[in-house]
């Protein structure tokens, strides 16, 4: 089977009979099993369950109860997404035996379009990181480079994606954990506007900046994955219903007169000379299409990563309060008394930087520092959203890289984690804001590596940036990483 | 004592709002039922599980708001407080601390004639907590998260009580207020409402407070009054004694009359209070505000008035009738059903109210149907029962509501009108008794009295006493 064809494209050759259905997820899963131990992409492989889910889905296709694009592909689910009787870790060892009783939101619109779950994509523990390095269940490799990180915290889904052991992925995205692995991977994600998709059955990590998104091949796929997830659900008051909904109507190759902004601000120094030379050429790629292409200053970015690393903390360290040994997940097997319990269960169930960030969360949120810090970060927040909102009243995209490098080698970072956190340098204020962002790749640097050029738009404006970037996908080739072309039929 | 004392109490009361499902989820509120039956992911604090508000619990808040004069907050938000208890299954509980939806409130007591206003600093909305089970056997704890996300209120006065018969107007007058808007059966002993008295005391004329200490495990008003009597005598000591009183939660032992310290100020935990990003703000609009002021009810200082004017009843027994909103449902749906409204009042007045005394019940516990109680007055008042026959119906209506009408009919206990029956009866009382005829006809008139009993005795009680009296007369 040709593992290189898009998700749409194997829903196209599925619907035509050209494959089965089961002949599909049999490949996958075959596939899966053979490059596992390169890539340790997955927390879960669920063959048994596939297959049957296979079958059955065959059957509706039959039928014609599965008549949409996505039946019949396989698909692999970030492990903070609950899937009813599915074991769901979130990558940490306190959820290591934790197996829902539901599904999430996203996910059932994925089951209902007839999609078929193969396993449940590795992850930085709770998405805290940005390389899959602070997994429980080790460390995801990058299929470009086996010693190289693929980003996180969504790395398992990117790279399952680019060593082609799934055709698409669900992410999710608190401070650049879709757009970033996707870049480091060479493939494409869309993180949805704030809102855009119900949070229902996402394990949180920081409420108010967490989203669920599409990880794949190319901007086609995400346009559809996401079209099948959107919507306001009555389960996550967060989510509304906008307009602007119908993703594919925007892949038009057509971006005459639009107006693109490069933030200088994100040009400067820390940026891989090789990531800005790439992204700049990929602005030239739009304008020779038609677009105005301008730079501008967008101010603030320096106070975005402080203020992302107060809220997020501050809500994980609330939202892992539950995580307690009592009702579900691991427990300690020796303790004194309920606190003894609850001390050594989370001491022995998080990992080193779900601590760190427990921590940090924690302090912020303290009486006498509330003001300083979680206040302030707020105010912060408000005053990036505005510095975007002016941006927005001149251009209708903004341009510029996912992360200042390409992937850095295993290890590297865990060391350093201030360092890790300036990686996210170029995403985190996307959050803040709650607006739309897609990742996808615009070249290679001097190793090999992908670089990720990313498009941010206006809030519920996804089609825009959707637009924008299959435009620059006509310009340039889908490269596979050696990796998959070596191992593909 | 050489110095005198004035006491300081300010309460918080927690009300258990009556709405069918739970604050975040759409889980049963229903009392009972096995363990863990009203829950799901969301109410026992799955991952993922995300809170969706109940409008109904808002619109209860809101109504409670307005009948006790406060501000409704129009923009208000829940805030996460945060503390780890295997109870509370996310380990922090939805509350208002910054927006709550109701401020600067106020309601008007009565002790002793004198009237006064309690100030309510605020009202917030919050999800209650499961419950721990030990289990002796295992020797381990369970937890029934059937209770958790129940909605409730916490109403915070003002420190502006001086006495236990302030503090005790205050919450009738809260729990009447609560009960007319049907929001809350605001029962102490079942935990639908818990108070927690707020206490200090400062000398006479001082404008500083003194260190209040917070007392818990209140379940009744007895126990309220009880607790802040002993309070406020052991705080007297401490001052008495030149120390100073530790500002600290203590928990009440009524069966031992003694309060203990849970926890002082030192060991208060730092809650982390910060807004709840899975719930958007809460914007209440002046229609939503003047649709539910529209539907209050009329409440109790009105009906108190109206049963006086509209009924002619005494202000005694409009204040009793009034007194549980119970009582004043009973009293209007018997009325509506065409019964004498004095017939029905001293039904409740005085039969109901010796029952209750007797089988130490509440007004609340009442079960009996309006329906019911207007028959057994209809039989009355065409004469078919007699008085005495009426009150043990009634004892029957109170315990099983009975219907009267059959249950006369099954029981033979039909007055009995018919005058040959009578007086060949009272004919054999006259035989039986010739000493009392003897003394009536000697100018005793007590002595009918006696005859009549004998007659009704012989009767089984169901002779009609009217007929009873003029007959013996004629006969004697």
């Amino acid at each position: 089977m040709d593992f290189s064809i898009t998700a749409v494209e194997l829903g196209k050759k599925i619907k035509a009979g050209e494959i089965s259905v089961v002949e599909a997820t049999t490949a996958y899963l075959d596939a899966m099993e053979a490059r596992e131990k390169d890539i340790n992409a997955f927390v879960t492989i669920d063959r048994e369950g596939a297959l049957a889910r296979a079958e059955e889905v065959q059957k509706g296709i039959d039928e014609g109860k599965y008549t949409g694009p996505l039946a019949g592909v396989p698909v692999a689910i970030k492990d903070n997404m609950c899937v009813e009787g599915m074991l769901t870790t979130c990558s940490s060892k306190i959820l290591s035996n934790f197996v829902p009783t539901y599904t999430a939101t996203a996910v059932q619109k994925l089951i209902d379009a007839g999609a078929v779950i193969v396993g449940k994509a590795n992850m930085d523990e709770f998405a805290m990181g940005s390389t899959t390095e602070t997994s429980f269940y080790g460390e995801t490799k990058n299929p470009w480079d086996l010693d190289r990180v693929p980003g996180g915290s969504s790395g398992g889904s990117a790279a399952a994606v680019a060593a082609e052991e799934v055709p698409f992925a669900l992410g999710s995205d608190t401070g650049g954990s879709i757009r970033q692995p996707a870049g480091f991977c060479g493939v494409v994600g869309i993180k949805p506007t704030y809102g855009r998709v119900s949070r229902y059955g996402l394990i949180a990590y920081g409420s108010s900046l967490d989203q669920i998104g599409p990880l794949a091949k190319d901007v086609t796929d995400c346009a559809t994955i996401l079209e099948a997830i959107c919507g306001k659900d009555d389960k996550d008051s967060t989510s509304v219903k906008e307009a602007g909904d119908d993703f594919t109507a925007a892949l038009v190759d057509d971006v005459k007169g639009l107006k693109i902004g490069i933030p200088k601000d994100y040009l400067g120094e820390g940026l891989d000379p090789e990531v800005k030379e790439s992204v700049l050429a990929a602005a030239k790629a739009l304008e020779a299409k038609g677009a105005i292409v301008e730079e501008f200053d967008l101010s603030l970015v320096e106070y975005a990563i402080p203020a992302y690393y107060i809220i997020a903390s501050a809500e994980a360290s609330s939202n892992l309060e539950r995580f307690d040994g009592v009702k579900y997940g691991y427990r300690t097997e020796e303790f004194s008394d309920l606190h003894n319990m609850y001390k050594k269960t989370r001491s022995e169930g998080f990992g080193p930087e779900v601590k760190r960030r427990i921590m940090l969360g924690s302090f912020v949120l303290s009486s006498g520092y509330f003001d300083a810090y979680y206040m302030k970060a707020l105010r912060t927040k408000a005053l990036i959203k505005k510095a975007f909102d002016k941006a927005f009243e001149k251009y209708d995209v903004i341009l510029g890289p996912v992360a200042p490098t390409t992937a850095l080698k295993l290890g590297e970072s865990l060391s350093d984690p201030i360092k890790m956190y300036l990686g996210d340098i170029y995403t985190v204020s996307v959050n803040l804001a709650g607006l739309p962002g897609i990742s996808l790749p615009c070249g290679y640097d001097k190793n090999g590596l992908p670089i990720g050029l990313q498009l941010l738009g206006k809030h519920f404006d996804e089609k825009t940036i959707i637009r924008a970037a299959y435009a620059f996908e006509q310009t340039s080739e889908y490269k596979r990483p050696a990796y998959a072309v070596e191992r593909g039929e | 004592m050489a110095k005198a004392y004035e006491t300081v109490i300010g309460l918080e009361v927690h009300v258990e709002l009556a709405t069918k499902t739970k604050i975040f989820c759409g889980c049963s509120t229903a009392f009972g039922g096995a363990p863990n039956t009203h829950t799901c992911p969301v109410c026992t604090g799955m991952p993922g599980s995300l809170p969706v508000l109940n409008k109904e619990v808002v619109n209860k808040a809101i109504a409670v708001g307005l009948a006790t004069n406060c501000t409704i907050t129009q923009n208000c938000k829940f805030d996460r407080k945060n503390y780890f208890y295997p109870d509370n299954p996310q380990n922090y509980q939805i509350s208002q601390l910054y927006y709550p939806i109701c401020r600067n409130g106020k309601v008007e007591i009565e002790v002793e004639g004198k009237k006064k206003w309690i100030g309510i600093h605020e009202i917030h909305m919050e999800e209650d907590a499961g419950k721990l089970i030990h289990d002796p056997y295992t020797d381990s704890s369970l937890v029934d998260f059937n209770r958790s996300g129940v909605p409730l209120i916490e109403i915070v006065s003002e420190p502006d009580m001086r006495s236990a018969e302030e503090v005790i107007a205050y919450l009738d007058k809260l729990r009447m207020t609560i009960q007319y808007l049907g929001a809350s059966d605001c029962k102490l002993n079942e935990g639908s409402m818990r108070a927690d008295v707020n206490l200090s005391i400062r000398e006479v004329g001082a404008e500083e407070f003194g260190t209040r200490t917070e007392m818990k495990n209140l379940n009744s008003f007895k126990a309220i009054a009880r607790a802040i009597e002993n309070e406020r005598e052991r705080q007297i000591d401490i001052l008495e004694a030149g120390e100073k009183v530790v500002q600290e939660t203590r928990r009440w032992d009524d069966t031992k009359e003694y309060s203990y310290a849970m926890r002082s100020k030192e060991d208060a935990q730092d809650y982390r209070y910060f807004p709840d990003p899975d719930l958007v703000p809460i914007i209440i609009s002046d229609e939503w505000l003047d649709d539910i002021r529209a539907k209050q009810p009329e409440f109790r200082e009105e009906k108190k008035a109206r049963y006086q004017e509209e009924y002619g009843l005494p202000e005694y027994d409009a204040d009793i009738l009034t007194g549980t909103k119970k009582l004043a449902d009973i009293f209007e749906e018997t009325i509506a059903l065409d019964a004498n409204p004095k017939k029905v009042s001293n039904w409740l007045m005085v039969e109901t109210m010796r029952i209750l005394k007797e089988k130490e019940m509440d007004a609340d516990d009442i079960t009996f149907s309006a329906k019911n109680l207007a028959k057994l007055i209809k039989l009355t008042d065409s004469q078919a029962i007699n008085s005495t026959v009426a009150k043990e119906v009634f004892e029957k209506i109170f315990e099983d509501d009975i219907d009267p009408e059959s249950y006369v009919e099954e029981k033979g206990l039909k007055t009995v009108n018919d005058e040959g029956a009578l007086r060949s009866t009272i004919e054999q009382v006259i035989a039986d008794n010739p000493q009392s005829v003897e003394d009536y006809r000697n100018g005793k008139e007590k002595a009918i009295g006696f005859l009549v009993g004998q007659t009704m005795k012989a009767m089984k009680g169901k002779a009609n006493p009217g007929m009873v009296n003029q007959i013996l007369k004629e006969l004697l």
